[in-house]
């Protein structure tokens, strides 16, 4: 289906064999799941090198998700914007309707070669959540969605969803009601049921070896983005975007790209209401290094390494920590990573909808936010491609309410 | 000698068992643990472990969430939590260990922490989510403040790793009871018997028990088979449903309980 474009890097040997990138990254669990992430760690590694198991999730990501996604060309944008070469990456053109359904495709396939019948995960905006039950539909496995209650709230119309397809969502209302809280609450179950129970983590973050696991099978985005470039354009794009929640269509995106330092990357946080105000999800732009859900990583915190409540309209994206090669590729310099606000995020959705008939996801539309500055950097006869990493048809309803109020005052 | 080296070695020859209490620091009041802690120490309890609470505590159950939540919408600090100690050393020679996730103690500085914990007189530390492969540097830090770094096993480590943390462990380790988080549950896994007799073949090195002990009869029938028990979620509860009566009331029912606790467990012989 497709090459696997062979590249020398040094990223490429990261994590080290203790899943560490630099300072980041690592193993910070209870006792508990040492066992189990070593056992995951010896599948993962075995079902990598075997082609049975590549050709089998391949195949599910032609046939089921509707692999590869188009690189579309954004004739309007470019000519409104006026400078480079606007390209998107259709992750949004996905069965489920963003990237997640890459991971969750991947990592069902170890749990059913694992022996675990039983799948548990957590979700923001829901579309892990989504991606996850359905695969678990799909291979007749039992399914447990965590979700914050703020998040149930905003999102109604993904747990529906979620329910329809069989899986059971429960709602967490300890801590900020969100992510984060799904994120311990689904930790729990997983120490308490380590035995029958796969945890299947939907970012590239987490204890070893789940960066490294989703990063692979989300690199299915570069992968495919580094041939339909190529076709197109004959060269390299001079700039790569994706919005950064816990960072795994970026990491996607990014990591074929990597040993090519021609090419530029930028990922995008959510800054909410301003990065001075305090509400916002931008651990890269604001955060320093610390340990949270099992990793080391850029983290939100105060002073005494209480984890703070974070901020953005989209559920996606409001979280305190970040995927821990992030972090590294941040301190490296090889990634730059900027923020943009709950205001702009929403003009790129009125934007890319308005021009291209395309209805971004809010976390997507904060990629999207940054082009007007960002193709005047380069020549016209240069490209830059986006990650649109889902559609916006559950933020409709949150669109529509922002919206009005807007155009009440 | 470290306070919990000495209490350890002392059980060990005059083969009585060990009642480690566990409380969250600032709970329910900041004014109450150095009552509470006090009165857990003069009525039987041989260690008292103080958690730090975190924003974020994935290996705990409802009950020490919720007390780490009250504590810290009281706004307690770790500054606080030194001073809170300092002043239960100043009365009592109780083994003092801080338990707590590392994130907070990362950003205190490791250094820095662990050389107030030893000059106030705090004996050792129990971080739950820092295992072997992530301690290398607090750990050779505590041995240089003399400080015991105690590791953790449950019913999942597989018998060479049971091994290596037993050599790892300063003075005893902690055996979790169960595959899961903490909070006291009622009667015993049946499985809990024979792990505990398996660690025994394994290691040499004393072993307490903890995570859901609550009754006096399952700390008795546990401590059978261990160096003694860690009763945590169950002291919580007691706390929080005497929480509004007044502190004499408080401290009554605490010292009772502890009592019970206590002599259920003394006189036990290891059963096998
Ligand atoms: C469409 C979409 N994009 C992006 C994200 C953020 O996740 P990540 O940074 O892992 O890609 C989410 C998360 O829910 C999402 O639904």
């Amino acid at each position: 289906m497709e090459t696997v474009i062979e590249k020398k890097n040094s990223n490429q040997q990261l994590p080290d064999e203790r899943g560490h990138f630099g300072i980041y990254g690592g193993k910070y669990v209870p006792e508990i799941l040492i066992p189990v992430l070593d056992e995951l760690e010896k599948a993962y590694d075995k079902a990598r090198k075997d082609p049975s198991f590549q050709s089998e999730l391949s195949s599910y990501l032609e046939d089921y998700s509707g692999r590869p996604t188009p690189l579309y060309f954004a004739e309007n944008l470019t000519r409104k914007l006026g400078g480079a070469k606007i390209y998107l990456k259709r992750e949004d053109l996905n069965h489920t309707g963003a990237h997640k359904i890459n991971n969750t495709l991947g990592q069902i396939l170890l749990a059913k070669r694992m022996g675990k019948t039983r799948i548990i995960a957590e979700t923001g905006a829901g579309q892990h959540g989504v991606a996850t039950a359905t695969v678990a539909a799909r291979f007749g496995l039992q399914c447990v969605i965590y979700m914050g209650e703020e998040d149930m709230q905003r999102q109604r119309l993904n747990v529906f969803r979620m329910r329809l397809l069989g899986a059971e969502v429960k709602c967490v209302s300890s801590g900020s009601r969100t992510l984060k809280d799904a994120i311990n609450e689904a930790i729990r179950d997983w120490v308490t049921n380590v035995r029958d129970t796969f945890y299947l983590i939907g970012s590239v973050v987490g204890p070893h070896p789940y960066p490294m696991m989703v990063r692979d099978f989300q690199s299915v985005i570069g992968r495919e983005t580094q041939k339909q470039i190529f076709n197109k354009e004959k060269k390299w794009p001079a700039c790569l975007v994706a919005c950064v929640g816990g960072g795994s269509n970026a990491m996607g995106l990014f990591y074929p790209f990597l040993p090519h330092p021609e090419v530029k990357m930028l990922g995008v946080e959510a800054a909410g209401l301003g990065l001075e105000s305090g509400h916002h999800s931008a651990p890269l732009s604001c955060g320093h290094p610390g340990v949270l859900h099992g990793a080391m990583s850029y983290l939100l915190q105060n002073e005494d390494g209480q984890i703070q409540l974070t901020h953005s309209v989209s559920a996606g994206l409001d979280y305190p920590g970040v995927g821990p090669e992030h972090s590294y590729l941040k301190d490296s310099g090889r990634v730059e990573y900027t923020a943009v606000t709950d205001e702009e995020a929403l003009s790129a959705f009125q934007l890319l909808a308005e021009t291209e008939g395309i209805i971004p996801a809010l976390e997507s539309a904060h990629a999207v936010a940054v082009l007007p500055n960002l193709v005047h950097q380069f020549d016209s006869g240069d490209s830059v491609v986006v990650c649109l990493s889902g559609r916006g048809d559950k933020d409709v309803e949150i669109v529509a309410k922002r919206l009005d109020s807007i155009a009440l005052q | 000698m470290n306070r919990i080296t000495h209490t350890i070695e002392t059980a060990r020859q005059n083969q009585h068992k060990l009642l480690s209490i566990f409380i969250t620091a600032g709970y329910p009041h900041l004014e109450l643990t150095v009552p509470l802690v006090l009165e857990a120490a003069k009525n039987g309890a041989d260690m008292i472990e103080i958690g730090i609470p975190f924003s974020d505590p994935l290996a705990d159950g409802p009950t020490i969430q919720q007390s780490s939540q009250v504590a810290l919408e009281q706004g307690i600090t770790l500054t606080q939590i030194f001073d809170l100690v300092s002043d239960i050393r100043r009365q009592s020679p109780v083994p003092l260990i801080l338990m707590g996730y590392i994130n907070p103690i990362l950003q205190f500085g490791y250094k820095e922490f662990l050389a107030k914990a030893a000059e106030i007189g705090v004996d050792g530390l129990i971080v739950p989510d820092l295992p072997p492969e992530e301690a290398g540097e607090l750990k050779s830090l505590c041995q240089q403040f003399s400080l015991s770094n105690i590791f953790l096993i449950s019913p999942n480590t597989p018998s060479e790793r049971i091994r290596y943390i037993g050599e790892l462990s300063t003075d005893f380790v902690y055996c979790v009871s169960v595959t899961g988080v903490t909070g006291a549950r009622k009667g015993i896994n049946p499985n809990l018997l024979k792990f505990l007799r398996h660690v025994r073949e394994l290691i040499t090195k004393p072993f307490l028990v903890g995570f859901g002990i609550a009754t006096p009869e399952d700390a008795q029938n546990i401590s059978r088979h261990c160096d003694g028990v860690i009763v945590g979620s169950a002291f919580i509860d007691l706390i929080r449903n005497n929480a509004n009566k007044s502190e004499l009331e408080l401290l009554t029912s605490v010292a009772k309980y502890i009592r019970n606790l206590k002599s259920s467990i003394s006189g036990v012989t290891d059963g096998y």
